[in-house]
């Protein structure tokens, strides 16, 4: 069924689903820096004391990803070699940049993915905050956070890879109904409709965190 | 008016091509697109020269035998309609227009704009028919179906076969052709004792065909010449994801062996519900 054009395309819909609802939560999980270093700390060491369900999830994950980006590789190769010539002259009639652009802004975000976890996760960017521990006792995530996004580099390359985010979102979530046949005149409607709104939010959501904190607004309880 | 051509010729498969210009300095605008060609022709087999090779049949726009890729859009600026359709008042005095044939790793070219389209009688025969046995005809209305059924399933079969959609695809993908031939037999009562079968046949021969995949661009819809949906598309993965998750893996491409017992048209007591629009 895997090798088939069509039962590939439903795999990249289902991985990139998965991927999608892991983005939301993640954002949703973030927006707590808001809620100031207390909330952010204290979610991070409950996500922490959850090993299982952690690892759990690490693991799907890196399966997700790691077969989203291989198909998206593999769909791209066989493509071209679909069509050996070009044309000389060549006109779009419909297609959006976002369709036309999905390997580059997948190979972005899968860029921007390998940096966040090198920053944040292994804090191989900025070796100190592995050591940071908040009055509690617990990893510092807050003032990592605010101290890592005080950056301007740091905080645009967030910025333009979460744009990239929205681009790719732009075109997937309509796609994916598309790709497994999840069509019908009565919900085509909606389901542009998310089209839309999904990429927004996450892109609204995910970029108000950095430049928040770079202009000051958010972490000004953080010294330094 | 006065048109510049820019037309690829290629002398057969093996040799290489180029794009050779051409002046046609008399063209009426009430003239098609082909006439237009015709009289290039003319001019051409008249200065011993040999004549562009191109594709066509009724020129009436039911055929599907004519292509070309007009300015980069197959079957020219015109929407809804195929390149024998297309007529030189659709352009300008002066105008430089380049003419380049369909191109697919599944259509080999053959000579100049004419291309080998068997890769799509080869997916019919895979699936694209229902299977009636002889006998007496069925009588009149014994078979009721919804109007909007009937439109859905004519809508599908107003497909031509040309393959604009595989020459406008950036994946050289012919996903709306086959979608439009599994569901315009799918959608109806005599399509359903085979339906499964002829979603996973079409589809494995598409496949083997060299076909690209589909990456929703959805450019075969605005260059299909009887303005097919692409919903038809999604209609298909969802008959054929059903059709693999339903049953067990023993479709292979082409012809093969017919699997369980005849189906009879409409008739046959697997068949299923009449499909909801």
């Amino acid at each position: 069924m895997f090798r088939s054009s069509i039962g590939r395309k439903a795999l990249m819909a289902v991985t990139g689903f998965g991927l999608l609802g892991y983005v939301i939560v993640h954002m949703i999980g973030n927006l707590q820096v808001y809620q100031g270093p207390d909330a952010l700390n204290a979610y991070a060491k409950m996500l922490k004391g959850m090993a299982t369900l952690l690892w759990g999830a690490r693991l799907t994950l890196l399966v997700l990803f790691a077969a989203h980006v291989y198909l998206g590789v593999a769909l791209y190769r066989e493509n071209r070699a679909a069509r050996p010539i070009g044309y000389v002259r060549f006109q779009y009639e419909q297609a959006s940049v976002a369709t036309r652009t999905m390997l580059l802004s997948g190979l972005v975000i899968l860029a921007f993915v390998i940096f966040h976890l090198l920053h944040f996760t292994f804090a191989a960017v900025q070796p100190e905050y592995a050591e940071w521990k908040d009055p509690a006792g617990r990893p510092d995530v807050y003032a990592m956070v605010v101290h890592g996004f005080r950056n301007p580099v740091i905080t645009t390359s967030y910025v333009v890879a979460q744009l990239f985010l929205g681009l790719h979102l732009y075109h997937a979530v309509p796609s994916m109904f598309q790709s497994v046949g999840l069509k019908h005149p009565r919900y085509n409607p909606l389901i542009r409709t998310l089209g839309v709104v999904i990429p927004l939010v996450i892109v609204a959501g995910n970029v108000s965190m950095p430049l928040s904190i770079l202009f000051g607004i958010v972490g000004t309880s953080v010294g330094g | 008016m006065r048109v510049t051509l820019h037309v690829w010729r290629q002398k057969n498969a093996r040799s290489e091509g180029k794009l050779v210009t051409y002046q046609v300095p008399q063209v009426d605008p009430d003239m098609s697109f082909l006439e237009m060609l015709d009289v290039l022709n003319e001019e051409l087999v008249g200065k011993g020269e040999e004549p562009i090779a191109f594709d066509y049949d009724c020129r009436e726009g039911i055929c599907g035998t004519c292509s070309l890729v007009i300015n980069g859009r197959p079957h020219g600026p015109e929407g809804g309609a195929a390149t024998c359709q297309v007529y030189m008042r659709n352009f300008h005095d002066g105008d430089e227009i380049y003419i380049e044939p369909w191109r697919a790793r599944a259509f080999p070219l053959i000579k100049d704009l004419v291309v080998d389209r068997s890769a799509f009688d080869r997916v019919i025969q895979a699936g694209g028919f229902v299977s009636v046995n002889t006998g007496g005809t069925p009588d009149g209305n014994t078979l009721p179906i919804a109007k909007t059924t009937q439109e859905k399933a004519m809508d599908a079969a107003a497909c031509i076969g040309c393959g604009a959609c595989v020459a406008a695809c950036p994946n050289a993908s012919a996903m709306l052709f086959v979608a439009a031939k599994v569901s315009h037999l799918g959608l109806l009562p005599q399509g359903q004792p085979e339906r499964a079968r002829r979603a996973r046949k079409m589809v494995a021969q598409m496949d083997a065909e060299g076909f690209g995949n589909c990456s929703n661009y959805f450019e075969c819809e605005a260059a299909c010449p009887k303005e097919i949906s692409v919903e038809f598309i999604a209609w298909m993965n969802r008959d054929y994801l059903k059709a693999r998750l339903t049953e067990p893996d023993t479709v292979t491409p082409g012809m093969g062996a017919k699997v369980g017992p005849s189906p009879v048209a409409g008739h046959d007591a697997t068949a299923k519900k009449h499909p909801v629009a």
